[in-house]
């Protein structure tokens, strides 16, 4: 269980800088709490501090029921911590970085090999090559086994899957759910909205704070602008000229359509006549649901 | 239409490894171009021949009309190069690195100095200008990099993964920045994982095993592939792979 109470950090002389401004928030076996904001929110420097290795201000986190501040050193032996740069020995190779952290932790790779198997395997074969030069995918199922092996209880992953194509990326995430279905808890924090979906539950993290914390489904339950998804030729130029029309709050691009969200008064057609009246011809606009990603940009709009 | 990167069974070999198969593509003036693969694909040693720091073992081609063989040091003046992992100073002020990549492009003083004013105009950064890069906001440091990486008016920019780990909101930004670069006319070469960005480019290649499997416009694969998305076509070709990374 993972027990976080009004936690807060702020760095600088005086504090000036507010990192962690009050969060609380708990996480039970087998869940998967995904932690969804900006950069610079604050989301790594509220991992570091579960990770024992920087202090909070104030405020109390207990990781099954160990002090991440007190008892650090318990806390140090029950979790796994993949920090968001590659941090292992780049002359190492595979294999001796593993090895290097199992005996760190007092175990052996064929102890726990039952644990990191599935995903282990995968990068088995260039076990003699140098973490160094392993491609991103590589170095993220390298940098999972290594804080597996010593089978903790928790998990913290700041961003794992940075820089992770999407086919590796979804072997990636797969393995995370099975490690939930063995009862570990999961933290992490990614960039990627279709990550943030497969998560149990999610907090929309902004300026230190958490802003909302519930299912992906609950987040996107709470939306509650009216959005509508717009297809047409001469894309960017759609974009800016629905931008400046006063009946359009919001307006970006997903993928190859347009997401705009409207104030109430404004009439599909209408929006519709207008813009075939500025030469945009092809046009598709139909009212649409919200994806989580949808969510996040009406947080960060307000 | 001009094309600004033209090239023909361009191979690289490490040893026995084949890293880049043959690959023989061009791209237009203008054109946001998308070169995806997965990790491991060739992407990377592919870019590095491209922007003349690799000699390729065999093929020819052209880069903002120089020889990327006998003018590779002429290419690296032409071309702007911005990549996820390093392009910034952390310690020295956004001014002092605008500065700095503005002389190291041989732009004049004077010409620096309306350079520094008009991009920190507009990136709305003018309280920005005596920070320190690194106690700067990643998405804020793409915005800057890119920018850094054009200030010499370059035929083309290689963007390499540029908005990795960027928000969903930052992420938008920054492609606008790449729309109003390609309406200035500058090329835009970028690698990404993002699959709804691969829909904001005019065209798309996808790499696998190191050669060229698919290259066309974002509709056009879709409807070859018969996938509702990029992704869908992205996951197509990346499962025939035979090379593990």
């Amino acid at each position: 269980m993972i027990e976080v109470t009004d936690l807060r950090k702020s760095y600088g002389r005086q504090g000036k800088t507010l990192a962690i401004d009050g969060i609380s928030f708990t996480a039970g076996e087998g869940e998967i709490f995904g932690v969804i904001g900006p950069d610079g929110a604050g989301k790594s420097t509220l991992f570091r501090i579960l990770a024992s290795l920087i202090l909070p201000d104030s405020g109390k986190a207990l990781l099954n029921g160990h002090d991440v501040v007190n008892d650090y050193r318990k806390i140090r032996q029950i979790i796994g911590y993949m920090p968001e740069r590659f941090s292992l020995y780049q002359d190492l190779s595979v294999e001796e970085n593993l090895q290097f952290f199992a005996t760190l932790f007092h175990t052996t790779i064929e102890e726990n090999y039952h644990l990191i198997s599935d995903i282990y395997r995968q990068i088995e074969p260039f076990k003699k090559r140098r973490a160094g030069a392993l491609s991103g995918g590589m170095k993220q199922k390298l940098a999972l086994s290594c804080a597996l092996i010593h089978k903790p209880e928790i998990l913290i992953l700041d961003e794992p899957t940075t820089g992770v194509d999407p086919v590796s990326r979804k072997e990636f995430w797969d393995m995370l759910q099975r490690l939930k279905a063995q009862g570990i808890i999961i933290l992490v924090s990614t960039a990627y909205m279709d990550e943030a979906r497969q998560c149990s539950r999610i907090a929309l993290m902004q300026g230190g704070s958490f802003i909302a914390t519930d299912t992906p489904q609950g987040i996107i339950d709470s939306y509650r602008e009216i959005l509508w998804s717009v297809e047409g030729s001469r894309i960017t130029a759609l974009l800016y000229t629905l931008r400046q029309l006063p009946g359009v709050k919001s307006c970006f691009a997903f993928g190859e359509r347009l997401h705009i969200t409207v104030r109430e008064e404004l009439h599909l057609e209408e929006l519709k006549q207008e813009l075939v009246g500025q030469g945009f011809d092809d046009l598709r606009i139909a009212p649409i649901k919200p994806t989580i990603e949808d969510c996040f940009m009406a947080i960060d709009n307000q | 239409m001009k094309k600004v990167i033209e090239v023909s069974g361009l191979t690289k070999r490490f040893g026995h490894f084949t890293a880049v198969d043959h690959i023989t593509f061009d791209v237009k003036e203008g054109e946001i171009f998308g070169f995806l693969g997965a990790n491991g694909a060739g992407k990377t040693t592919a870019m590095q021949m491209l922007c003349g720091i690799s000699k390729p073992t065999a093929g020819s081609g052209t880069v903002a009309g120089f020889d990327i063989i006998r003018e590779n040091e002429r290419i690296k003046c032409n071309i702007g190069y911005m990549s996820q992992r390093f392009s910034l100073y952390e310690d020295l002020k956004v001014w002092e690195n605008i500065r700095l990549f503005g002389g190291i492009y041989n732009l004049s003083g004077k010409v620096i100095e309306r350079k520094t004013e008009e991009l920190l105009e507009r990136l709305d950064f003018r309280e920005e200008r005596s920070t320190l890069v690194k106690y700067l906001p990643l998405g804020w440091k793409q915005k800057l990099a890119f920018s850094v990486a054009i200030i010499h008016d370059p035929d083309i920019v290689f963007l390499d993964e540029p908005t990795g780990g960027v928000d969903p909101a930052m992420r938008r930004q920054f492609w606008e920045m790449i729309y109003e670069a390609a309406d200035r006319g500058i090329t835009v070469f970028v690698t990404t994982h993002y699959m709804d960005e691969a829909e904001y480019c005019n065209r798309v290649s996808i790499m696998v095993d190191g050669r060229i499997d698919a290259l066309d416009t974002p509709e056009a694969l879709r409807s070859q592939y018969n996938a509702t998305s990029m992704d869908e076509v992205f996951r197509q070709l990346a499962r025939k792979a035979s090379r593990s990374e």
